[in-house]
């Protein structure tokens, strides 16, 4: 037991200078949050291995033709854009339902603060991710057609790739979205894949089967917008799409999260 | 310091905090007592702002907690041990505290050696710490800021017989060094052996508040007259409320010099006259509480 530290006289000493928390410190800690638990941890690796597992798939079974430097870049953005929502998701939850929220309010009153560090940490991770996940898909692109003796081909602009990246940032905040307005980390994750899984399978069916529904979709389904970005280019109607649907099912629950979050009670 | 005024908390039409008021002075340690479910964690979460408050205001060091500009440097925490994520390391949850704050690194580990967790103890996750392992690490992440106000909620749960003495010795020299220490608990031997003042609550309202000497004496007297002798009468005709003890003594809720004076005047002879702190903070405890013990304990 040691309780011989020499501290200094608590209440007695001269009112110390206390600056406010910057911004910075709450970013790099936030960030730090995000891998520094088993799960955290697992979750990174299991993307970085499905990603070398993608770019090995696509080496041993895809026909030489296909060996392109797209295929490339989409077998292995693929089981990103759907594993890193989960740990946007966990970021927030987990100060729910792992309760830590208590310390980390408790040191950051301001819980804006924290969220917004979170969800900037998120699409940091999201850019990150794609930047590496676009190198691996470069390097299978090199050693593919090397292995097959078919062409390479370079068949991705910066502006194709630029447009992939918006879109798993898209998915990461949608993640965050989640977070914060479920706060459980299973329920936002199960609400996870609903929302990305199940109901953009309901709008297809609903549109391949009600002619009504076919014109509105791309109005509404905030997924079909978002698909437009892995097709290249897109046009001012798609852009459209993509920024109306992304208020409704985007900025709005983001909006009403936020508050949700600032107003409850963290027990 | 922390002030709380004029402080109610209601969830829909349960009111959890009723119009409490309170002082927590530095250099004291203030118990915080209730029964299971009385108020006292509520008011402490409303204290440090993760609760809202319906009315009223409660402030550290004269300000709102949301207003501290780096709470943790001001005012150190504990309202739940095992409010942690089970995932990461002991280490790396005082790390993440450090790092807010903007200690230096080397804090870390001065408090892991503070509140005794080995090298091998803080490597391990805290899903694997027993609630001893956690109020240490939780009394460390409070401490590590060096602040001047401590809010701890049930700090001696889980922790030995040892761990409770240290935690005593360390919540003393903390007081005497000039911090402000308020501290819940039901552990009511705890509580009397280290707090300097007491504020009692039941059901979301204050039930009494003072120095623990004041709160001591207001036990009242025990006095027994000699067989044969009734001093009943007498007391209730000078306005003495009283209760039957047993073999023939009184329980009377006022000062023994004010009992002895009736006795006299009387003419009843006594063979015991003195202070009921025999039962101390445990009978005034059930006495204050008792409509608000689930167990409708009668005093």
């Amino acid at each position: 037991m040691t309780t011989a530290t020499i501290e200094p006289g608590v209440e007695a000493a001269a009112p110390r200078v206390v600056r406010q928390l910057p911004r910075p410190r709450i970013l790099s800690t936030e960030l730090r949050k995000m891998f520094d638990t088993r799960s955290g941890f697992w979750l990174m690796v299991s993307i970085a291995l499905t990603a070398v597992l993608a770019t090995a798939a696509v080496i041993a079974f895809a026909p030489d033709a296909e060996q392109t430097y797209s295929t490339f870049g989409t077998a292995v953005g693929f089981p990103m854009a759907v594993l890193l929502p989960v740990v946007a998701i966990l970021s927030v939850t987990s100060e729910w339902s792992q309760r830590s929220g208590l310390t980390t309010f408790t040191l950051v009153p301001r819980r804006g603060r924290v969220i917004a560090a979170k969800a900037v940490c998120s699409v940091a991770v999201g850019v990150v991710s794609m930047v590496l996940a676009f190198g691996i898909g470069a390097l299978g692109n090199l050693v593919g057609p090397a292995i097959s003796g078919a062409d390479r081909v370079w068949d991705a602009s910066l502006v194709d790739l630029a447009n992939i990246v918006l879109a798993n940032v898209l998915g990461l905040l949608v993640g965050s979205m989640l977070g914060v307005l479920i706060r459980n980390s299973a329920g936002a994750i199960v609400g996870y894949f609903v929302y990305s899984f199940v109901l953009p399978t309901l709008s297809a069916v609903l549109a391949g089967t009600q002619h009504w529904f076919r014109d509105l979709q791309p109005w509404v389904d905030f997924n079909y917008a978002q698909s437009a970005l892995f097709n290249g280019s897109l046009t001012g109607a798609q852009w459209a799409h993509l920024g109306v649907t992304a208020l409704v099912w985007l900025v709005i629950p983001i909006a009403v999260g936020v508050r949700l979050v600032m107003r409850s009670e963290v027990k | 310091m922390i002030e709380i005024r004029e402080l109610t908390k209601r969830y829909g039409t349960f009111t959890a905090l009723d119009d409490i008021s309170f002082r927590a002075d530095p250099g004291r340690v203030t118990g915080f007592l209730g029964p299971n479910g009385a108020g006292k964690s509520t008011a402490m979460r409303v204290l440090v702002g993760l609760t809202p408050a319906s009315a009223g205001s409660a402030t550290v060091l004269g300000r709102h907690f949301a207003d501290l500009t780096n709470p943790g440097l001001e005012v150190g925490v504990l309202l739940d041990a095992s409010a942690q994520h089970a995932g990461r390391t002991g280490r790396e949850i005082l790390t993440l505290a450090q790092r807010t704050m903007r200690l230096p690194a080397g804090r870390v580990d001065e408090m892991l050696e503070r509140v005794s967790l080995t090298d091998e103890e803080a490597s391990r996750r805290v899903r694997h710490y027993s609630l001893g392992m956690r109020q240490r690490l939780g009394i460390a992440t409070a401490l590590i800021g060096d602040p001047r106000v401590l809010v701890l909620d049930e700090p001696a749960n889980g922790l030995d017989p040892a761990g409770i003495r240290w935690m005593r010795d360390l919540l003393r020299g903390y007081a005497d060094r000039g911090g402000t220490v308020l501290l819940s608990s039901h552990l009511l031997h705890e509580i009397e052996v280290i707090a300097d003042d007491l504020v009692v609550i039941g059901n979301g309202r204050i039930v009494a508040q003072g120095t623990k000497r004041e709160l001591l004496q207001s036990a009242g007297t025990v006095v027994r007259p000699a067989p044969g002798h009734d001093l009943g009468a007498a007391l209730a005709a000078a306005g003495a409320s009283w209760s039957p003890l047993a073999e023939g003594a009184l329980h009377v809720d006022t000062e023994p010099a004010v009992v002895g004076r009736i006795a006299f005047d009387a003419a009843v002879p006594l063979v015991e006259l003195r202070a009921a702190d025999g039962a101390g903070l445990e009978e005034i405890f059930l006495s204050l509480t008792a409509e608000t013990q689930r167990e409708g304990v009668a005093a």
